[in-house]
């Protein structure tokens, strides 16, 4: 790709002069203390003098949190730290799991965990499959020979630049009932429609607007790998006299495999998360017909007055263990694609 | 100028060893040149003795100071790379003054030492270039110049001709060796052509598999092989190599190939002893298929113009390679003869080491 | 005309229409409307004032009633434009409405009171764009704090995330030291790990750190980000290592080779990340919504979120901080579409 290379040869100029100002004072202090670190280790040492910053921040923020969120998930009580816990073994995922018929939340004992798993369910199996075909489309469409194509391509992408809550109050905005949507439908003869305070409605528009907001980034993945399939190959077909459908059932998509289960599975991931649009846009409700894992997670432990948190961090845990799942596959996924290209 | 002693030099990565107590001693202003063939230790070498590699066991002393644990910015050495490593992000002149910068010189001194090599290999308009403006020809130059500026001990090369096309190398060759003239400085250079060894070498050091082979001048070693490796590795086109038994012949010991005999002047031959004898190309002589010593079947032919060089297979099946003068009419199948003249024999013994001439 | 439409309507190697094309232009003129629209609706309505925005219908433009001064009356009075009796049509003031009828007045001649019925004015508007919006919640509300706020969370965070990793990924591509493989293994172990699955955990974390309710809290849980690292580093295995050696040679520190050699040369990687980490910061949400309680230490995302959450939501303030928050992030996508859609397509980071 062309812009690969360029980007490859160095050539921010702008954008490199103005983040190496700050950084040229900051490398200079450091100098003469770095220097005396390398008399003092010698240069086989300095691997190690590099790495130590970046790991003793992660290991704090991340490593260590890591390590202790299952010890955590074993303790009651409402203190945050482990002093004012009391151990409760597996209570907490008891109370988390009970459940009379896990078809029926309302059967269970956190009926509104099981909602949440419930929606999510849904909403990963909805969003994901919408949100893959529109991208792929998107991307076929992109990759076609047209005038101003990085206009278009930006037509699809911006939206992925914007943040969560941003997106979530746009749709917000239009989806009001003296919104945009209601006026336009008003004029064609429809009906008004509270969009947000319907069940099903709400998380249409949830599943509607997470897509809206990243298709951009997964057309791009794809039409990357779009543009990476060799012309010649299209052009061999075509003087087969193979028809476009069939072009695109047996060249297209075959090669395309690979880029394709990898969005598949980051949008899995993704999907799994889902928080901050749905929670700006809906607020979880109506009730809680819209409420994800992780807003039951933040509301457990955070939102409501008598926080939970060692329930917040039993359901952290059980949505992690999908979560390493996933990642394990999408791992998987792409060493096969590293030895199929190795081949 | 610096004087540059090895003393048992051992290099291990992990459980390889990749270079087996080197003993080696570098005067003042001489161009040493190491050669052998790939993986035989010989980039190892020059950059453990740069300080970029540290040695695992041995001595190595720079005008009389063991310098094993400096590291290579205090060595006071100079290298100019295989890739020329020039830095991308910098225009020439920031190539060549960012060593000069980082010893802490003042900066009119920089000036005049950048513009001085500069001048000196006729560089001076590109300046301001940065190195992927430049064409491979003028990026060596660069590299050279990063090196001179320093004005180090030793200028030591790893293979800086590798990736030049064939006319140019052999106009760089020929530069280079002007400017250690003129620069009167002690060089190491690492090639694994002969060629260029040959040509540029005050000594040659031939390394094989971690171990020195044979060190000495150019023709020393085209002329007095010490073994079969070196004779095989000195030399274009390649000495030719033909088995054979000792025996007693007319006037003492020699060979008997094809039912003529040839005497050997050499020493220690023991007659019924199994050896190698060795002839250079251009040391053979054609003649017809009666006359010859050996009998040849001509698979190709290479017309050079001013000679002729003949690849050819014995009755026994061996390659053999022999140059006639002029333009002569050989066509592939033929048959010729080919004389080895007794003073032009190398003899090797069963473990391929040279046996010295009585 | 048919000269145009051919032109229009040409295909490369003169082939004809095939029904992909057509839904390949259906597509794109779809998604120009659905994707730029909301932004666009957004603009335009952040423009309005309070009672042009509680219109329904709304009007496209930003119309804003006109009023007048006229002699007698302290307050401006709305204009309207007035079909009379005798069927010619005036600008009139209105001075107050009586069930369907409106008491007005000439602005030229205040003396006599006209009585027209409601259904004969219509109002005279023209297009305002009403710029207190974006001035007034800077002024009396504490979006200017939350702005400053996400400056520095934003710039702080990027400029640590930089150093640390950069300096991370230099040590995992160009050295070799006891545990180098291990350490490579954690980072690609967490590369997915999400801040949702950690967030009660890192929560303990921060509070007895003291970072609790502060912006430094917000910056550090995530700038060792091993996304970050790993970018890096498999940029900088790139650079050759003959390099490396030639500055060792030129008497360079490790730390010298480090800031004039390797970075210079991951530039292009060091602002893909760059600009990642800023868009991270800028639209991160739900950890500072965790860790930030008081108002004055909130950041835009989490003040837009809150201000928009209030009982009797002022749509006129929250869609214009709404337009402002976007502003930094356009400005981004303007200048550097190419090196944002080439990073994504190389390393399918978000």
């Amino acid at each position: 790709m062309s812009t690969n290379t360029e980007a490859r040869g160095g050539q921010v100029p702008s954008l490199s002069s103005l983040v190496a100002l700050p950084f040229r004072f900051l490398m200079g202090v450091l100098n003469a203390p770095m220097s005396f670190v390398q008399r003092r280790f010698g240069i086989g040492g300095m691997g190690a003098v590099f790495l130590a910053p970046n790991m003793l921040i992660f290991s704090i923020f991340v490593l260590i949190p890591v390590a202790i969120n299952l010890a955590y998930s074993l303790t009651g009580g409402t203190a945050i730290f482990f002093e004012g816990r009391y151990f409760v073994g597996l209570d907490q995922y008891r109370t988390l799991l009970t459940c009379d018929d896990y078809t029926t939340p309302s059967t269970c004992l956190q009926d509104a965990f099981w909602q949440s798993v419930h929606n999510t369910a849904l909403f990963v199996v909805l969003q994901v499959t919408v949100l893959v075909l529109v991208s792929l489309g998107t991307a076929l469409v992109l990759n076609r020979e047209m005038r101003a194509r990085g206009f278009w391509r930006g037509v699809f992408f911006f939206p992925v630049l914007l943040s969560p809550v941003v997106v979530g109050l746009i749709w917000k905005w239009i989806l009001q009932r003296d919104g945009l949507l209601n006026a336009i439908l008003l004029e064609f003869g429809f009906e008004r429609t509270l969009w947000l305070a319907e069940r099903n409605w709400a998380m249409f528009w949830a599943i509607f607007v997470s897509v809206w907001a990243h298709l951009g980034f997964y057309a791009l993945i794809l039409l990357a790998g779009l543009q990476a399939i060799p012309r010649d190959l299209y052009e061999a077909a075509m003087m087969d006299g193979t028809g476009r459908m069939r072009t695109f059932w047996r060249i297209t998509l075959p090669l395309l495999w690979p880029n394709l289960l990898v969005v598949v599975i980051l949008a899995l991931i993704k999907a799994v998360q889902i928080f901050d649009e749905a929670f700006v846009l809906t607020g979880g409700g109506p009730g809680t017909s819209t409420m994800f894992i992780t807003q039951y997670i933040y509301e457990t432990g955070f939102a409501h007055v008598l926080r939970n948190l060692g329930l917040a961090s039993a359901a952290s845990i059980l949505m992690g263990a999908v979560l390493v799942a996933l990642t394990a596959l999408q791992l998987l996924a792409s060493n096969r694609r590293a030895r199929k290209e190795a081949a | 100028m610096s004087h540059l002693v090895l003393r048992q030099v051992a290099k291990e990565f992990g459980s390889v060893r990749v270079l087996h107590g080197i003993d080696l001693e570098v005067t003042d202003g001489e161009f040493v040149v190491f050669v052998g063939p790939s993986g035989c230790g010989k980039s190892t070498l020059l950059r453990t003795i740069a300080g970029l590699e540290r040695a695992s066991s041995g001595e190595i002393r720079l005008d009389d100071r063991l310098v094993n644990d400096v590291s290579a910015a205090d060595r006071g050495l100079a290298m100019v790379f295989q890739s020329y490593a020039l830095y991308p992000h910098m225009s020439v002149r920031q190539n060549l003054a960012f060593g000069l910068e980082n010893s802490r010189m003042p900066r009119d001194e920089i000036d005049r030492r950048v513009m001085e090599a500069a001048r000196m290999l006729l560089i001076e308009p590109l300046l301001n270039r940065k190195p992927r403006q430049l064409s491979g020809g003028q990026r060596q130059r660069v590299a050279i110049g990063r090196a001179i500026v320093r004005r180090p001990g030793i200028f030591l090369l790893d293979e800086p001709l590798s990736n030049l096309d064939a006319e140019l190398r052999v106009v760089m060759r020929a530069e280079l060796a002007a400017l250690h003239k003129r620069l009167n400085a002690t060089m190491i250079y690492v090639t694994h052509d002969q060629t260029e060894a040959m040509t540029l070498a005050d000594r040659i050091v031939v390394l094989r598999d971690g171990r020195i082979e044979q060190v000495g001048t150019p023709l020393d070693l085209y002329n007095n092989p010490a073994n079969r490796f070196v004779a095989g590795f000195i030399g274009s086109p390649r000495m030719n190599f033909i088995e054979a038994e000792a025996v007693p012949v007319a006037d003492g010991i020699g060979v008997q190939v094809n039912g003529k005999q040839q005497r050997l002047p050499h020493r220690g031959l023991a007659p019924g002893s199994k050896i190698v004898i060795g002839v250079r190309p251009h040391s053979a002589t054609v003649t017809s298929l009666d006359d010859g010593m050996i009998p040849l079947e001509l698979t190709l032919v290479e017309q050079l113009g001013a000679e002729t060089i003949l690849h050819g297979r014995t009755d026994r099946g061996d390659i053999f390679t022999v140059s006639a003068p002029g333009q002569g009419r050989y066509a592939i199948g033929e048959r010729i003869g080919v004389v080895l003249p007794s003073e032009a024999l190398h003899v090797f013994d069963a473990e391929g080491m040279a046996l010295p001439r009585g | 005309m048919s000269a145009l439409s051919a032109f229009l309507l040409r295909r490369r190697g003169g082939a004809g229409w095939h029904w992909t094309d057509v839904l390949a232009y259906v597509w794109l003129g779809i998604g120009l409307v659905l994707m730029f629209g909301p932004v666009l609706w957004l603009v335009v309505s952040s423009f309005k004032t309070p009672a042009n925005l509680a219109e329904f219908p709304p009007t496209f433009r930003p119309l804003d009633a006109q009023v007048a001064r006229v002699q007698g009356y302290d307050q401006p009075l709305p204009l309207f434009r007035v079909r009379l009796d005798d069927g010619s049509e005036k600008v009139l003031a209105q001075v107050r409405r009586v069930g369907i009828m409106a008491q007005m007045v000439d602005p030229q001649n205040p003396g006599t009171v006209i009585r027209v019925p409601i259904d004969r004015r219509v109002p005279v508007r023209e297009i305002k764009l009403a710029t207190e919006n974006y001035a007034e919640p800077l002024q009396q509300f504490d979006f200017l704090r939350y702005f400053q706020n996400s400056v520095f969370v934003t710039v702080m965070a990027t400029l640590i995330t930089l150093v640390v990793n950069s300096m991370a990924a230099f040590a995992l591509s160009k050295y070799e030291f006891k545990g180098r493989t291990a350490v490579l293994g954690i980072i690609l172990a967490t590369l997915m790990v999400p801040l949702s699955v950690i967030v009660v955990p890192l929560y303990l974390v921060v509070n007895s750190l003291n970072l609790f309710d502060t912006l430094w809290g917000v910056i550090l849980p995530t700038v060792a980000t091993p996304t970050g690292v790993f970018l890096l580093r498999q940029y900088m295995l790139t650079i050759p290592d003959e390099l490396i050696d030639a500055a060792r040679m030129d008497k360079a520190s490790e730390w010298q080779i480090y800031w004039r050699i390797v970075l210079p040369l991951a530039a292009p990687a060091l602002a893909v990340l760059a600009i990642f980490s800023v868009m991270w910061r800028w639209n991160d949400f739900l950890w500072p919504l965790i860790v930030l309680s008081r108002k004055e230490h909130y950041t835009l995302q989490v003040g837009l979120n809150a201000f928009s959450g209030e009982l009797n939501v002022q749509w006129h303030y929250v869609l214009a901080m709404t337009v402002l928050s976007i502003v930094p992030v356009a400005l981004i996508f303007l200048f550097l579409q190419r090196y944002i859609t080439a990073g994504i397509a190389n390393t399918g980071l978000k």
